[in-house]
């Protein structure tokens, strides 16, 4: 019942089986084709100087390759065959194995009865060896810095025609599973829109009036109608902001799963956790999905895996419901809670503040200090196209804050005046980098300058296990028509895509290195941005 | 292939699929109207089955929504209008949806809005409103979408009328421009509905409430609009509509009063209920309409939702996203496409024109016998089993099922409906002849109506006249 991963490519079982109990499928076939390459390579060269050597070849390969499935490798009549086989990488060897046995066939009336046995041997020792390490297999991943970190998870390759055809299998696979699969109902594709500056051609860029809506059926029934108005809140933009579109996103799995019912012969742990993909396919292709809505996600999964069989349906969504209740309550209410408590003490009286954007943190911090009285005063700084900084002005200035509003290409004239800078983020790396709105990053360097300390306030659910050093490897393009601005009735780029040569880049986010932040405040306290690593460990010890 | 209907009614036994508790839409089609306003050509035939390019009039909302994507419409129609669909071949194998047929009293007392309330029950979730002689080729998610993401109690469809150029049959002098017309103000994005008035209700002028212009203070008031009777409304407001029974008509009655409604001092203070099933409706001031209550579940997790997110749909004041109001109102204006309400004959003769154009069959039916001494033109419509002789000419007409058109017979821009005969030697112009009629030899008839099963007898020469049967005549 669970997606097997089964592809058309050769040695797909292993994917299959190894995606089963992995779960990463691109990056292990890519490092498996190199090393068989490289085994290629060297076995060319040793076939050469080999036939002297045979019998030490023999004993040395077995003693070194004690558990791996390289034992055709050690055995001389099947040299040729090593050729094909990989010989250090256990999993595909069920498949060489067979593959080697038929030119070792060929051999056969070249060899002698004692070298057939040593075949025969071989051979079970490569099959034994296999077995083993495929059931070894979750304990070596080889290169990942901890067990539970998952590398970027789909790299978002648009421009790889190969990549795109995998995703559309996959969201041809995640179609509603039982009697919808004779009516092959799927979510649909979302194409991209207009042309794409090279640099950022390998991610996403669509088009707001093109909604994914209108591929799919009006009264939606592949899709939970909680979803669909979800997505299509995310797509325009209604819902903004990592922490709304969290909450939003937990508040629509709260009807799909009070709305939903296990089907008979399935569990609820199970069956619940695959109807939730195709869901999050989706909003994945309204908008590409923030780090605190990958991490929301992932909770409710672990929940609902760890739901007991023999638990009951209603009590199971009672407990679900409660458990996202508490998610909520605990990693975003009560957080900014104690974020506002730890950062009020950093503002003093006299204080003149710089935010950048609308940052719903960091408004809720700025009100609640104007509540303790502490007088400060606040400058805006905005940017377009998506000018935030109007929302946030106006928060603030209907609790009586007094603002200053300024765009981006004013920071330097103003950051003189400024005393400390608050800034909000979408995300925070493993390596300390600071993901967040485009232009955060210049705003820090320019204070870096005038040596006007950075403050980076985030809650501890936003902390992603990422590793990024610049902007360009993992973002999000917008709709480039965005840009597109009618002054003194006069429109420009108003036939921006007649012009083969001009490109619109709208950029959502940029990520700021940890020297030009100061401190970041956490629900957890104030810590230096370097020590985000030690959160992330902290908190998969708990788990 | 469609998947059987019961696989939503029988919820249980299925793979935990969407079961029919959480369908999002539910589609009821308005066929019970009278078709007031071109008696001539109802009198006979309900308005319903009127036919438009050799299909039924309601064959045509209906299909716009099984294109869409609905497997199920409820039908409130007349009794009469329902054994005719029972018996119409295109109804019976064009459209694969499940019809559940309402039927109601044909005295014409029951409003549309007293339509929805008699079928309250059927009605479990959100319902979108169509009218059977709606045409139209509109993507429908541009109205359904704004009735989702704005979380809208009203989302509808409104389209920039076009000018008919056709002549009208029985029409003398100049076109009335006395009409009433419809006054719909928007706001500046042109999707939020402000204002609704029709010009009969307003007096002495048109005034617009203080605490509108306050909030909206850029209003577009249009007056070209033609309204598609196309409308998505939540399911409170059919429960409303089940406990006022003063409103009769959505058109005319409970659209206006939701419009007004979303700036009325009381629906602006969100009402959080903790369990929205128990409609607890309480009379605020004693007067007999209950509040009208928008709330849902998780109603506090939606507002944290909103108050987090950085977005407003207006700026330039203080508040909030959508003023806090919760009752919100949009439409949909379509600029360009087709978009036609077959409810006068000016715009019956249009639609005959253009309806063609949203599908693709062939235009002369293969069972039609046509000479080939014809002259037929290409934008001209052949309905089955007709039979047309030699040295005919028929241009820019539709011919409807078992017609016979005989010898030396010229048909420009005329509409024949079915089981017409026409004599040799007719010169048929800009006509609209009615189900069996007979017309007489050497006929020459210009821009004239004929009513059901009349007989022009021959050599007659009729103009700009409506030749229907005396008892006809008498009905007012």
């Amino acid at each position: 019942m669970a997606d097997s991963g089964v592809t058309d490519e050769p040695g797909s079982k292993d994917d299959g089986h190894r995606a089963k109990t992995e779960g990463k499928e691109l990056t292990k076939e890519e490092k498996q084709r190199l090393r068989k390459e490289k085994k290629q390579q060297k076995k060319n060269k040793e076939k050469k100087d080999e036939k002297a050597s045979q019998e030490s070849e023999k004993k040395r390969n077995r003693e070194e390759k004690p558990v791996s499935a390289a034992a055709p490798a050690s055995q001389p009549p099947t040299q040729p065959s090593t050729q094909k086989a990989p010989s250090a990488v256990p999993a595909p060897a069920p498949v060489p194995v067979p593959v080697s046995e038929t030119p070792a066939l060929a051999d056969k009336p070249a060899k002698s009865k004692a070298e057939l046995k040593a075949e025969r041997r071989a051979r079970q020792e490569a099959e034994r060896a296999s077995k083993q390490a495929s059931t070894s297999k979750p304990k070596a991943p080889p290169s990942e810095l901890q067990p539970v970190v998952k590398r970027l998870p789909e790299h978002v390759q648009v421009d790889n025609p190969g990549v795109l055809k995998k995703l559309a299998k996959k969201l041809e696979r995640q179609q509603t599973p039982g009697c919808n699969a004779a009516t092959n109902v799927k979510i649909p594709l979302r194409s991209d829109y207009g042309y794409k500056v090279s640099l950022f051609s390998h991610l996403h860029q669509y088009s707001r009036k093109a909604p994914l809506t209108q591929q799919l059926s009006i009264p939606s029934t592949v899709i939970h109608p909680a979803i669909v108005r979800l997505g299509l809140q995310y797509s325009q933009g209604i819902v903004a902001g990592s922490n709304a579109r969290s909450v939003a996103l937990l508040h629509a799995f709260r009807q799909v799963i009070r709305d939903y019912t296990t089907p008979p012969n399935e569990e609820l742990s199970r069956d619940l956790v695959n109807k939730l993909k195709p869901y999050i396919s989706f909003l994945n292709q309204c908008r590409p999905l923030s780090a605190s809505m990958g991490n929301a996600i992932k909770y409710i999964k672990k929940e609902i895996s760890n739901i007991p069989c023999q638990c009951k349906e209603e009590e199971a969504k009672s407990q679900l419901l409660s458990s996202i209740k508490c998610y909520i309550d605990e990693k975003i209410i009560l957080a900014a809670k104690a974020i506002a408590k730890s950062s009020i003490e950093k503002i003093s009286n006299g204080d003149v503040i710089l935010v950048y954007g609308c940052s719903s943190l960091v408004n809720h911090i700025l009100c609640e200090a104007f509540e303790k009285n502490i007088k400060f005063r606040v400058i805006v700084v905005d940017s377009r196209p998506r000018l935030e900084g109007r929302e946030a002005l106006r928060r603030l200035v209907q609790r009586g804050i007094s603002c200053t509003y300024v765009l981006i290409s004013a920071v330097s004239y103003i950051l003189p005046e400024v005393s400390k800078v608050f800034l909000g983020a979408h995300a925070l790396l493993a390596n300390g980098y600071v993901m967040s709105r485009v232009g955060t990053s210049q705003i820090a360097l320019v204070a870096k300058a005038f040596n006007v300390p950075v403050l980076v306030c985030c809650e501890t659910y936003k902390f992603c296990e990422r590793v990024q050093t610049d902007s360009f490897v993992s973002n999000e393009l917008d709709d480039p028509d965005d840009l597109i601005v009618t002054r003194k009735g006069k429109t420009q780029l108003e036939h921006w895509q007649d012009v083969p040569s001009l490109g619109l880049l709208n950029l959502v986010y940029d990520v700021t290195p940890p020297d030009f932040v100061d401190l970041v405040i956490t629900d957890l306290g104030m810590i230096p941005c370097t020590s985000v690593p030690v959160v992330l460990r902290v908190k998969n010890v708990d788990q | 292939m469609r998947l059987p209907l019961l696989s939503f009614q029988v919820a249980a036994d299925q793979q935990g699929s969407l079961t029919a508790d959480i369908m999002e839409l539910q589609a009821v089609l308005m066929a019970a109207g009278g078709g007031s306003r071109m008696t001539d050509l109802t009198y006979n035939t309900p308005k319903p089955m009127l036919p438009v390019g050799n299909k039924p009039l309601m064959w045509y909302p209906l299909n716009l929504l099984e294109r869409v994507g609905f497997e199920e419409v409820i039908v409130i129609t007349t009794k009469e209008v329902q054994k005719m669909m029972v018996t119409d071949p295109k109804m019976k194998v064009d459209v694969k949806m499940k019809l559940d047929v309402v039927c109601i009293q044909e005295d014409g007392d029951m409003g549309t809005a007293d339509a929805l309330r008699h079928i309250q029950q059927k009605i479990k979730t959100d319902v979108l409103v169509v009218s059977c002689d709606l045409i139209t080729d509109v993507a429908l998610h541009e109205v359904v979408d704004l009735f989702r993401a704005h979380n809208a109690t009203l989302a509808m469809l409104m389209s920039n009328a076009h000018e008919f150029t056709e002549t009208v049959p029985g029409q003398k002098g100049k076109k009335k421009t006395a009409e009433q017309r419809d006054f719909v103000g928007v706001d500046q994005s042109g999707k939020r509905l402000l204002f609704m008035a029709n010009e009969a209700d307003l007096e002495d002028g048109l005034s617009i409430r203080k605490s509108i212009m306050r909030k909206h203070p850029r209003m577009h008031i249009k007056t070209g609009l033609v309204d598609a009777h196309l409308y998505c409304l939540k399911k409170a407001v059919v429960d409303f509509l089940a406990d006022n029974k003063s409103i009769s008509s959505i058109r005319g009655e409970l659209v206006p009063y939701l419009v007004r409604k979303q700036f009325s001092k009381t629906t602006s203070s969100p009402k959080i209920k903790d369990d929205a099933e128990n409609q607890n409706q309480k009379t605020n001031d004693g007067s007999t309409n209950h509040e009208l209550l928008i709330s849902s579940r998780d109603e506090p997790l939606l507002q944290l939702a909103q108050e987090r997110s950085c977005w407003n749909d207006h700026r330039g004041d203080m508040s909030e996203a959508y003023h806090g109001g919760k009752l919100r109102c949009y439409v949909h204006i379509i600029d360009q496409g087709l978009c036609c309400r077959v409810n006068t004959l000016a715009a019956y003769i249009e639609a005959n024109r253009l309806a063609p154009k949203l599908f693709e069959e062939p235009a002369v039916h293969p069972s039609a016998v046509i000479s080939e001494r014809c002259q037929m033109g290409s934008d001209s419509i052949i309905g089955a089993l007709c039979q047309v002789a030699d040295k005919t000419s028929i241009k820019r007409s539709t011919l409807g099922n078992s017609t016979t058109v005989k010898e030396k017979v010229k048909v420009t821009n005329s509409i024949i409906m079915h089981g017409v005969t026409i004599e040799e030697g007719c010169n048929i112009q800009g006509s609209v002849i009615c189900s069996n009629a007979v017309i007489g030899r050497g006929a020459d008839l210009k821009y004239c109506l004929v009513g059901n099963g009349q007989r022009i007898e021959p050599e007659a020469e009729r103009t700009n006249e409506v030749i229907v049967g005396t008892d006809q005549l008498m009905e007012i």
